[in-house]
C-alpha cells in the first residue's frame, strides 16, 4: 500500500496540479517577470537545484568530450583527430602537444570544479537538504539563488578561457608555480591562465555561499522530532561536506589571489629569486613554489572528501531502501564519515611526497594517509554489513549504487599504495594514480550520481526513468568504465607517466600502445553509453510513467510530500518519530516504517528488542 | 525472468575479482609490469609493493566475492527468508575497526626504514653530477678535474648521463625555469626538481645498461619529450667516457676563441 494515500492531501499528487500552484503566486506581477523569478532567479531550493543538475550535465558532457581528445593522443599519438581535428589543429588534423596539454587540464578543471563539487553539493544538496530534514527551503533563499548565479561568471571564464590566445589553461588542474606564474612558460600561461584563476574564485563563492546555507539550514530547520541522530546519512555528509568547505575553501581562495598577483603586479609569492623561463627576463621573485602546492592540497585533498562523501550518504540510503534493510552501523557511519573529514584535513601532504618537501615531514603525512583508509573500510563493512540478509530489488539506482561500493573497495585499496612513501616514489605521477582517482572520482562518485539521478528523479520531475534502458546504461557504462581505468593500473606498474603527449618513444613504455588503443576503445564505449542516459533522462521527464509521491516505498521525508513538490515542499507539518531506516520491521504489515508515522506499538517494541 | 535477473547482476559483480585478478596476473606475460630494477635499494620497493599488493588483492577479493554473495543470496525474487531486522553488531563493528587499525598501522611502521634509506639517509659526500631541467631537456654538470662542482673547469652535457656502477651516487637536483621531475624508473627514483631549491637524490646501481631518465612533473608543452638517458657503467669505463668528453669539450672551446 503506497502511502501517499494515507496523507491528509491538500494537494492532488500530479504535476500538472503542481504547476498551476507554482504559477498562481505573484498575481500582479507580469508574465516575463513571474517566469523569470521562478525559473531564472529562483529563491526555491528545488529550482536551484534542477539548475545546477542541468548546467552540471551539460559540463559532464564538455569534461567527457575533451577525455575522449585525451585518450585519441594518448592511444594514437600524432594522427589525424576524426570529425572535430580540422576544428583546433592548425595543419592537417592533428594535435599540437601544447593542445593536449591544454585538454587534460580542462578536463580535471571541468569535471572537478564544474561537475562533481557543483552537482553533489550544488544540484543534490540544494534539492534533497530541505525536502529530507522537513523544511519548507533552505534559511537563505537569496543566498541560495546567488551561489548559483556566481556560477555563471565561472563557466564563462572557463568557457571563454578556450578562445583566447594561447588557448585555455595548460599547466594541469593542479596549476603548480612557475609554469602557471610565468606567463613565458607555454602558450596556455597567459590569459588562459588568469581566466582560469578567475573562474575557480567565482567556483569558491559560489560553494561558499552554499556551504553557509547548508550548515544554517541542517542546524536549525529540521522538523519537529528530526533529531541529528535521526538525519539520512545524505544529510550527514552533506553536512559534513559543507564543514568541510566553509574551512578549506578560504585557505584556495587566498591562495588563488596570490596566484593572480604573482601574474599580473610580480608580487612573487611562488616564484624564487632569479628565475628565468624560457629564456625571458629574470623574475624578481623572492617565494617559494611549494608554498602554492602547500596551500592548494590544503584545500584540494579535502576537496577530495567534498567530491565522494555526498555520494556515500545517496549511496547509504539507496542501498537501504532497496535491500529492506536498516543501515548496519548507522553511527559507526556518521562518526566514519566525521573521522575521514577531520583527518582530510591533515593529510595534503601525501601529493607532495616527491615534490622536494622534508621526508621527515613526508613520514607524518604517511601515517596520517595510512590512518583515514580506517574509515573507508569501516564504511565498505557497514555497506557490506546493510545488503546482508535484506530483500534486494534490482532497479536501476540499486545497481548503481552496488557498483558504487564494489568500485570504492578498487579506489580505496589502491590509495593504500600511494600511501605508502616508497611505492610512491615509482608511482606517483603515473597511471596508477589516474587509475586510483578516477576509480573514486567516476567509478564511485559519478555511479553514486547516476544511482541518486535514477532514485531521485521521481521527485525531481514527478515521473520515473525507464528501467530497462537504465539497466542497459548502468551495465555497459560498468563494462567500459572497468575497461578503461582498470587497465591503467598495470599500466601504472610500468611507470607509464601521465600528462605526456607521446610515451612511445620511451624505451621503457614503447611496447604499451595496443594497450591503450583498447583503453580509449572502452572510453568511447562510456561517452556513447551515456547517449542511452540522455534520451532516458529527457524523455522521461514529459513521457515517463507518473510516479506518485513514494515510488520505492522508501522511509524519509521528501517521500511524503507531492512529487515534484510545490513551494514550501510539504502540505502538511512533518513530524519526525523516528530514524530513517525502518525497514521490514516485524510485526507490522508494511515492509517499511516512514518517519512520519504515526508512533506503532509493534515497532517500538521490535526496535527495542534490535537494540 | 525475473529470477535470473538477480542472477545476471551477482554474477556481474562476480567478473569484478575474476577480470580484476586475471588482468594483474596475465600482465607480466605481457611485459606490462615493473620494469627491470637495477638500484640497490630498488629491492626493497618492489618488495614493499609487492607485500601491499598481496594484501590489498585479499581483501579485494574477500569483500568483492562477499558482495557478490550477497547479491546472489539475498535477491528478493529468491529468497524466501524474512529480512534480518538489524541495525549493526557492536562486536562486528569493533572487530573490523581495530583488524585494518593495526594492519594500518603495521604498514606505516614497516615502510619507514626503506623511505629513510631513500630520501632521508644522504651519504655524506660530495655530490656526483648535478643535473639540471630545464624546458625540455636535463643539463648535467660533473665537476670535473678539480673535483668541486662550480668551477671553471666543470664538464658540461645535456641529456646523456653516464654514472658509474657499485658505489654510491650523489646527485645535486636543480631546476632552471619550472617543475620538473628527475625520473629514473630502472632504478625506482624520482624526485621532483624545483627553481629555488637544491635536492640530493642517491642511489646505488647495481648492474651495467642504458636507461630511460623520464621527466614525470608536468613542465610545459614539450614535456613529453623531455627525454635523457643513463648509462650505468663499471668505473673504468666511465672514467674512460669522462676523459673523452672532457677532451670534447676543451676542443670546442679551444675552437671556440
Amino acid at each position: 500500500m503506497s502511502t501517499a494515500d494515507t496523507k491528509p492531501t491538500s494537494v492532488q499528487d500530479s504535476p500538472q496540479k503542481h504547476e498551476a500552484i507554482v504559477h498562481a503566486q505573484p498575481s500582479t506581477a507580469s508574465k516575463v517577470s513571474t517566469f523569470l523569478s521562478t525559473y531564472v532567479f529562483s529563491k526555491d531550493h528545488k529550482v536551484i537545484g534542477l539548475q545546477f543538475l542541468f548546467s552540471t550535465l551539460l559540463w559532464f558532457l564538455v569534461g567527457g568530450l575533451l577525455a575522449l581528445a585525451v585518450r585519441w593522443q594518448v592511444a594514437w599519438p600524432w594522427s589525424d583527430v576524426p570529425v572535430v581535428g580540422k576544428l583546433f589543429a592548425q595543419q592537417g588534423g592533428q594535435m599540437s602537444p601544447e593542445f593536449y596539454t591544454m585538454l587534460f587540464t580542462m578536463h580535471a578543471t571541468v569535471m572537478i570544479f564544474l561537475v562533481i563539487i557543483p552537482i553533489l553539493a550544488g544540484a543534490f544538496g540544494n534539492f534533497l537538504i530541505p525536502l529530507m530534514i522537513g523544511a519548507d527551503d533552505m534559511a537563505f533563499p537569496t543566498l541560495n539563488m546567488l551561489s548559483y548565479w556566481f556560477m555563471w561568471p565561472a563557466f564563462i571564464a572557463f568557457g571563454a578561457s578556450f578562445f583566447v590566445e594561447g588557448g585555455a589553461a595548460s599547466s594541469g588542474w593542479t596549476s603548480y608555480p612557475t609554469l602557471s606564474t610565468n606567463v613565458n612558460s607555454s602558450p596556455g600561461a597567459g590569459w588562459g591562465q588568469t581566466l582560469w584563476l578567475i573562474g575557480l574564485t567565482f567556483v569558491g563563492v559560489s560553494s561558499m555561499l552554499g556551504s553557509v546555507n547548508y550548515m544554517t539550514t541542517i542546524i536549525l530547520m529540521r522538523a519537529p522530532g528530526m533529531t541529528m541522530f535521526r538525519l539520512p546519512m545524505t544529510i550527514w555528509s552533506m553536512f559534513i561536506t559543507a564543514v568541510l568547505q566553509a574551512f578549506a575553501l578560504p585557505v584556495l581562495t587566498a591562495a588563488g589571489f596570490m596566484q593572480l598577483a604573482d601574474r599580473t603586479i610580480g608580487t612573487g609569492f611562488f616564484t624564487p629569486e632569479g628565475n628565468i623561463v624560457n629564456n625571458a627576463v629574470a623574475t624578481a621573485g623572492g617565494g617559494q613554489p611549494l608554498l602554492w602546492q602547500h596551500l592548494f592540497w590544503f584545500y584540494s585533498h579535502p576537496a577530495v572528501y567534498i567530491m565522494i562523501l555526498p555520494a556515500m550518504g545517496m549511496v547509504s540510503d539507496i542501498l537501504t531502501c532497496f535491500a529492506r534493510k536498516p543501515l548496519f552501523g548507522y553511527r559507526p557511519m556518521v562518526y566514519s564519515v566525521a573521522g575521514i573529514a577531520g583527518l582530510g584535513f591533515i593529510v595534503w601532504g601525501h601529493h607532495m611526497f616527491m615534490s622536494g618537501m622534508n621526508p621527515a615531514l613526508g613520514v607524518t603525512f604517511m601515517v596520517s594517509t595510512m590512518m583515514i583508509a580506517l574509515p573507508s573500510a569501516v564504511k565498505t563493512f557497514n555497506w557490506l554489513g546493510t545488503i546482508w540478509g535484506g530483500k534486494i530489488q534490482f532497479t536501476t539506482s540499486m545497481l548503481f549504487a552496488l557498483s558504487f561500493v564494489s568500485m570504492f573497495i578498487i579506489g580505496g585499496l589502491s590509495g593504500i599504495f600511494m600511501a605508502a612513501t616508497p611505492v610512491d616514489i615509482f608511482i606517483h605521477d603515473t597511471y596508477f594514480i589516474v587509475a586510483h582517482f578516477h576509480y573514486v572520482l567516476f567509478a564511485g562518485t559519478a555511479m553514486g550520481v547516476w544511482a541518486a539521478i535514477y532514485f531521485w528523479f521521481p521527485k525531481m520531475f514527478g515521473r520515473t526513468m525507464n528501467e530497462f534502458w537504465g539497466k542497459v546504461h548502468f551495465f555497459l557504462t560498468f563494462i567500459f568504465l572497468n575497461g578503461t581505468f582498470f587497465t591503467m593500473h598495470i599500466l601504472g606498474a610500468v611507470g607509464f607517466p601521465r600528462r605526456l603527449a607521446d610515451a612511445y618513444h620511451y624505451e621503457t613504455f614503447h611496447h604499451l600502445q595496443p594497450l591503450n588503443a583498447f583503453m580509449t576503445y572502452c572510453a568511447m564505449g562510456m561517452v556513447a553509453t551515456q547517449i542511452i542516459f540522455a534520451i532516458n533522462f529527457f524523455w522521461s521527464m514529459f513521457y515517463g510513467p507518473i510516479a506518485g509521491r513514494n515510488p520505492w516505498n522508501s522511509n524519509t521525508l521528501e517521500w511524503t510530500a507531492p512529487s515534484p513538490p510545490g513551494h514550501g515542499n510539504f502540505d502538511f507539518q512533518p513530524i519526525v518519530h523516528r530514524g530513517p531506516y525502518e525497514y521490514s520491521v516485524p510485526g507490522i504489515e508494511s515492509d517499511h516504517l516512514m518517519q512520519t508515522d504515526p508512533p506503532n506499538p509493534a515497532a517500538t517494541a521490535a526496535a527495542g528488542a534490535a537494540h | 525472468m525475473k529470477r535470473f535477473a538477480g542472477l545476471f547482476w551477482s554474477l556481474l559483480f562476480l567478473a569484478v575479482p575474476i577480470l580484476g585478478v586475471i588482468t594483474f596476473a596475465v600482465a607480466p606475460a605481457y611485459d606490462i609490469w615493473l620494469p627491470k630494477d637495477v638500484s640497490e635499494h630498488g629491492a626493497a620497493v618492489d618488495g614493499l609493493f609487492y607485500f601491499i599488493l598481496w594484501l590489498t588483492g585479499a581483501v579485494f577479493i574477500v569483500t568483492e566475492v562477499a558482495l557478490f554473495w550477497f547479491i546472489w543470496k539475498y535477491d528478493a525474487n529468491n529468497t524466501k527468508v524474512e529480512v534480518q531486522y538489524r541495525h549493526g553488531n557492536h562486536a562486528l563493528e569493533v572487530v573490523w575497526t581495530i583488524i585494518p587499525a593495526a594492519v594500518l598501522l603495521f604498514l606505516a611502521i614497516y615502510q619507514m626504514n626503506t623511505w629513510a634509506d631513500v630520501k632521508m639517509r644522504r651519504p655524506n659526500m660530495a655530490p656526483t653530477v648535478e643535473v639540471i631541467g630545464r624546458q625540455f631537456e636535463w643539463r648535467l654538470r660533473y665537476p670535473g678535474r678539480d673535483e668541486v662542482l662550480g668551477t671553471p673547469d666543470d664538464l658540461h652535457l645535456v641529456n646523456d648521463l653516464h654514472l658509474p656502477i657499485d658505489e654510491d651516487i650523489l646527485i645535486q637536483l636543480k631546476s632552471m625555469d619550472v617543475l620538473h621531475s628527475f625520473f629514473l624508473p630502472n632504478v625506482r627514483i624520482k624526485q621532483d626538481a624545483v627553481p629555488g631549491m637544491k635536492i640530493p637524490v642517491w642511489f646505488k646501481a647495481r648492474e651495467e645498461g642504458v636507461f630511460d631518465i623520464v621527466c614525470a612533473e608536468l613542465c610545459g608543452w614539450g614535456h613529453y619529450k623531455m627525454k635523457g638517458r643513463v648509462t650505468f657503467e663499471s668505473r673504468e669505463r666511465f672514467e674512460e667516457w669522462l676523459e673523452v668528453k672532457y677532451q670534447e669539450q676543451e676542443a670546442t672551446q679551444e675552437s671556440g676563441t
